[in-house]
């Protein structure tokens, strides 16, 4: 067993501490992980329903391109056109604006940040992070970030209009649109701060997750949901500073004259002085962050539903090591992958080859863990918990959207599909919808813990039943369109006679979108609607095996009010044969479970002794 | 209109999910809440969840059988058939796996629910199988590796030397073409500081190959010819797309790229193929560039090689239409310059060259 962690873990601490803060301490310059957890939260939320709302808004325009819509006139103004139209640079800004909300806002800030902050000290046993402060500094700056990005919205030149990916020279020059004014000038110094945000928010939960952990806590033990988060943490420290970096020298070209992107320019009738810079060495530097904020995104996502499959199938995960193991090699190969997203931007098509050729074998370990999935669910004895269904969706995004990726990382395949609303598709699917289910499954699951009540199961079905119905309706067509050879971030497709035959099926998945977001509207009121109102929760009402559950219903600052259990076996103990409960919790002894133990666990009981003899169980399950 | 149907559907929604909560409330109450581990909820999310994939399937099936023709596109280039092998390929071995992953997720969910008094199987893993399942993946990725990267290296090969050449210019927003000339095969230098509103190209007329090219408004091609596509922007990045030739490649301002291809049907042959006489091929642009970037279509046209020299012979070169040009090649060139561009016909001065 290992036992050289060093553990920070005087149980005086703490006590006298809960109740002295005041309004502003509690909930505002909270240091306490739990209340920036929820401050992550409430602030994801916020952001998915403008990200949401943004998209609504160019569906609009791409499923009804003749309707008038100048009733949006009081809220976009100048932004409809006299025609009743949208303006075409505005479309550009809501899907630029949509495309870094949602990535970055909602599902890198939303779901790291809500997650890793509230699991981390709770599932590894430990009082706190490794830094309060440091965590409260993360959060505010992200605040501040989201307040620099949501001002950007409602300037004069409008919001940053590039695309998500702000390619320059187009992000660089306010004369090739105006969204490349000052709303650019806003999406960059917000981005910095939001780097900084989660460099610090990282650095923190990879010093937790290393040094925290509580007494028998080893790696091997510890819950896939922390693994995730910890290398989740690990990639982005590695790769947001390159970004930080192309943000600069993007900034030092916009303001400073430096020629790192610009060459050979006429525009607005006037030809730049910028010469040798080269446009796709900003492609390298944002793809080198952009491939691995995908997995970002998604295995935080994937961690969670690792725990609530197993927690709900009431089984062990199948293969634990091979899930680390592949959990580990995706964090490898997703530095290795960057310039698959530019096979046809110039690059040397040998580069393309080689892309080709890592990119494909990235797609064995995502394989395994579909596999590892279904095998867990495979007699099971299944509970469907509104978290375990959206569990069970992710993975169906996660199959179905992955498999595309198979298409878009073949650089021959990916020249006819490249830009398309393929493209659109796949992202949406593996990306999207799986890490936004990911962080929904993870709200149902853990509300419990986070405000003591419980949500309501039966608006929890209704909204997982319409949102999976939807998001498929919404982009499961887009495939087709993206075969046909429709181009995305286009404003209109009526100047393609030959290209305007699925005007149907656009209006469809328009309707389909409208649909999906208003459902959206049922979580939003069970949330809301539980935190004051649910039925109290449980001490373990998923009947679950990690730390977390060990602690009050609602826990105080500290998190454990007497010592912090320590841990003697996985977290997967479920249905175990020869237990009378179909699970044991991570903290019960094996000397407590003689009837269950397997061979190797029963050496493990001396081994329990001699470590420690007064071992304090804090559960209502002592019993056994 | 729309928005009528919209609100009426938000009003409806609202009031059969307040509904159905309260009525759950209710129930919940009645039955004093939560004593059994599961409720008949789990039965109805399972029983869903099988009907949820017999009719996504279905609709699947449906839509891309009966649309088939809808959404794939006719091929018009020697590489596009390498293109779509290598898409079906794919397609089908990841239809496979699609299927019946998303049916055994499904199948499993409604076969394992929760039975009173059941227990999972403990069941943590089984190395054999694992690496089952790793190793035939990879085994398949390494062939759909293979048939990639043949198509890839034979689309990315150096054209021939005597392949057609063409330049295409993405600017905001529109593309410009520029043919090398019917006097020389050489497309002329230019530097984009010589642009200006009439010499679109900034072509550098100290280059004595430049006195013949001419920018026609459409992009003429030979049918069964090798085409050098040489590609570039005059501001922002664009990207030439011609979906029917399987053909993409950014425009970069500063870092000129090329496509090699060979067209191999006529827009004619297209236009019979698919019974619609008023077809024309395109280039459209796939990298946003700004406000028109969905306006930046050009109309393509394919033709017998006859047809398409005949065409050729008859465009005017730039220079002669833009005559006070003139001034701007040196003094000695002027003469050669006049007859290149074809504003003095002096078949004999031409024929001596
Ligand atoms: C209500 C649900 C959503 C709808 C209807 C929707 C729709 C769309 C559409 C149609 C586009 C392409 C627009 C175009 O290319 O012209 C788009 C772009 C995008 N979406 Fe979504 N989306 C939704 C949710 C999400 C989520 C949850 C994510 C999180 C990853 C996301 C991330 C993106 C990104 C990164 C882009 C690309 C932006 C760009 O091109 O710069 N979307 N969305
Ligand atoms: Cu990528
Ligand atoms: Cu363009």
């Amino acid at each position: 067993m290992a036992t050289a962690d060093i553990h920070i873990t005087e149980g005086e601490h703490d006590h006298d501490h809960d109740h002295h803060g005041n309004f502003w301490t509690t909930y505002v310059f909270s240091t306490d992980h739990k209340m920036i957890a929820k401050q992550y939260l409430i602030t994801g939320i916020f952001w998915a329903l403008i990200g949401g709302t943004l998209s609504v808004i160019f569906r609009l325009q791409l499923g009804f391109p003749d309707a008038d819509i100048s009733w949006l006139k009081p809220l976009l103004g100048k932004w409809i056109t006299e025609q009743g139209k949208l303006d075409p640079e505005f479309y550009l800004a809501l899907v630029t604006m949509h495309g870094t909300i949602m990535v970055f806002f909602v599902l890198t800030a939303g779901l790291s940040g809500t997650f890793s902050n509230f699991l981390i000290p709770l599932q590894i046993g430990a009082r706190d992070m490794a830094s309060g402060f440091m965590n409260m500094l993360s959060y505010w700056a992200f605040a501040l970030s989201s307040v620099v990005m949501f001002v950007s919205l409602f300037i004069e030149t409008g919001p940053a209009s590039g695309g998500w990916v702000i390619y320059p020279p187009l992000s660089a020059l306010p004369q090739a649109v105006s969204g490349s004014g000052l709303g650019m000038t806003l999406w960059l110094v917000a981005m910095a701060l939001f780097i900084v945000s989660q460099l610090l928010g990282g650095v923190n939960y990879i010093a937790t997750v290393i040094n925290m952990r509580t007494h028998g806590m080893s790696f091997s033990k510890l819950p896939l949901t922390i693994w995730a988060f910890f290398l989740t943490a690990v990639i982005g420290l590695l790769s947001f500073p390159v970004l930080l970096s192309a943000a600069l020298l993007l900034i030092f070209d916009r303001s400073f004259g430096t020629s790192f992107y610009l060459s050979d320019i006429y525009i607005g009738g006037e030809a730049l002085p910028n010469q040798g810079g080269s446009p796709i060495l900003f492609q390298h530097l944002f793809w080198f962050l952009g491939h691995p904020e995908v997995y970002i995104v998604l295995l935080p996502a994937l961690g969670i539903t690792s725990e609530v499959v197993a927690t709900n199938s009431r089984k062990p995960i199948f293969g634990y090591k091979a899930m680390i193991g592949s959990m580990l090699f995706i964090a490898i190969l997703s530095f290795v992958v960057w310039a698959h997203h530019m096979f046809v931007s110039g690059m040397n098509p040998f580069l393309g080859s080689v892309f080709m050729l890592l990119t494909l074998i990235i797609a064995v370990p995502s394989a395994v863990k579909v596999f590892n999935y279904l095998t867990t669910l495979w007699r099971g004895n299944i509970r469907f918990t509104p978290a375990m269904l959206f569990a069970i969706g992710l993975v169906s995004f996660f199959i179905s959207g992955g498999l595309t990726g198979i298409f878009l990382g073949n650089s021959a395949i990916d020249i006819q599909l490249h830009d398309t609303y393929f493209v659109v598709a796949h992202f949406h699917l593996v990306m999207g919808s799986a890490s936004f289910f990911g962080m929904l499954c993870g709200v149902y699951h853990w509300f419990p813990k986070m405000f003591g009540r419980m949500m309501d199961n039966r608006l929890g079905y209704i909204h997982f039943w319409l949102t999976f119905v939807g998001v498929y309706m919404v982009f499961f067509p887009m495939h087709y369109i993206g075969i046909a050879g429709y181009p995305r971030r286009y404003y209109s497709f009526t100047n393609f006679d030959t290209l305007n035959s699925f005007s149907d099926l656009n209006m469809f998945v328009s309707i389909a979108a409208i649909f999906t977001f208003t459902a959206q509207l049922v979580f939003l009121f069970n949330f809301f609607h539980s935190i004051w109102r649910g039925r109290k929760a449980t001490a373990n009402p998923w009947e679950s095996n990690t730390l977390e559950w060990t602690t009050p219903v609602v826990p105080g600052h500290g998190n454990w009010p007497g010592e912090i259990p320590k841990v003697y076996r996985w977290p997967y103990d479920y249905s175990k044969p020869g237990s009378k409960e179909d699970f044991i919790p991570q903290h019960i002894p094996f000397s407590m479970t003689p009837e269950s133990n397997l061979p190797h666990e029963n050496e493990m009981i001396k081994l329990e002794k001699e470590e420690d003899v007064n071992v304090v169980v804090v559960d209502d399950k002592k019993g056994h | 209109m729309f928005k009528v149907i919209i609100a009426i559907g938000v009003v409806l929604l609202v009031i059969i999910l307040l509904t159905l909560f309260r009525i759950g409330t209710l129930v919940n109450v009645v039955k004093g809440t939560n004593k059994e581990k599961v409720g008949s909820s789990n039965k109805i999310n399972a029983g869903l969840l099988l009907l949820f994939m017999f009719v996504a399937f279905g609709l699947f099936f449906w839509y891309s059988i009966v649309y088939f023709d809808d959404y794939t596109l006719p091929q018009a280039s020697e590489h596009a058939s390498s293109v779509d092998f290598a898409f079906w390929l794919t397609m089908g071995l990841t239809g496979v796996v699609f299927v019946v992953t998303n049916v055994l997720l499904f199948i499993f969910s409604f076969k394992y629910q929760h039975k009173e008094g059941g227990r999972g199987k403990f069941y943590p893993d089984n190395t054999k199988l694992e690496i089952l399942w790793t190793v035939v993946p990879a085994i398949t990725l390494a062939g759909l590796v293979l048939t990639g990267l043949s198509a890839w290296n034979n689309i990315t090969s150096k054209a021939s030397d005597d392949a057609e050449v063409v330049e295409v210019m993405g600017y905001q927003f529109a593309w410009g073409v520029r043919y090398p000339g019917n006097k020389d095969a050489e497309l002329g230098a230019y530097d984009y500081r010589l642009i200006d509103a009439s010499n679109q190209f900034g072509i550098d007329l100290t280059d004595e190959n430049s006195y013949d090219d001419f920018m026609p408004l459409e992009l003429h091609l030979p049918k069964g010819k090798e085409v050098l596509m040489k590609i570039r922007a005059r501001d922002v990045i664009h990207s030439v797309f011609m979906p029917h030739f399987r053909v993409k490649m950014d425009a970069v301002p500063g870092m000129p790229t090329h496509f090699k291809f060979t067209p191999n049907k006529t827009t004619q042959e297209m236009r019979d193929e698919l019974g619609d006489p008023e077809f024309d091929y395109f280039i459209t642009c796939t990298e946003i560039c700004g406000r028109g970037h969905f306006s930046m279509k050009l109309k393509v046209v394919i033709e017998e090689p006859e047809a398409y020299e005949a065409w050729k012979a008859e465009q005017p070169t730039w220079l002669k239409l833009n005559e006070d040009y003139l001034e701007k090649v040196p003094a000695e060139k002027r003469e050669l310059a006049k007859i290149k561009a074809g504003i003095e016909d002096n078949t004999e001065t031409e024929a001596s060259l």
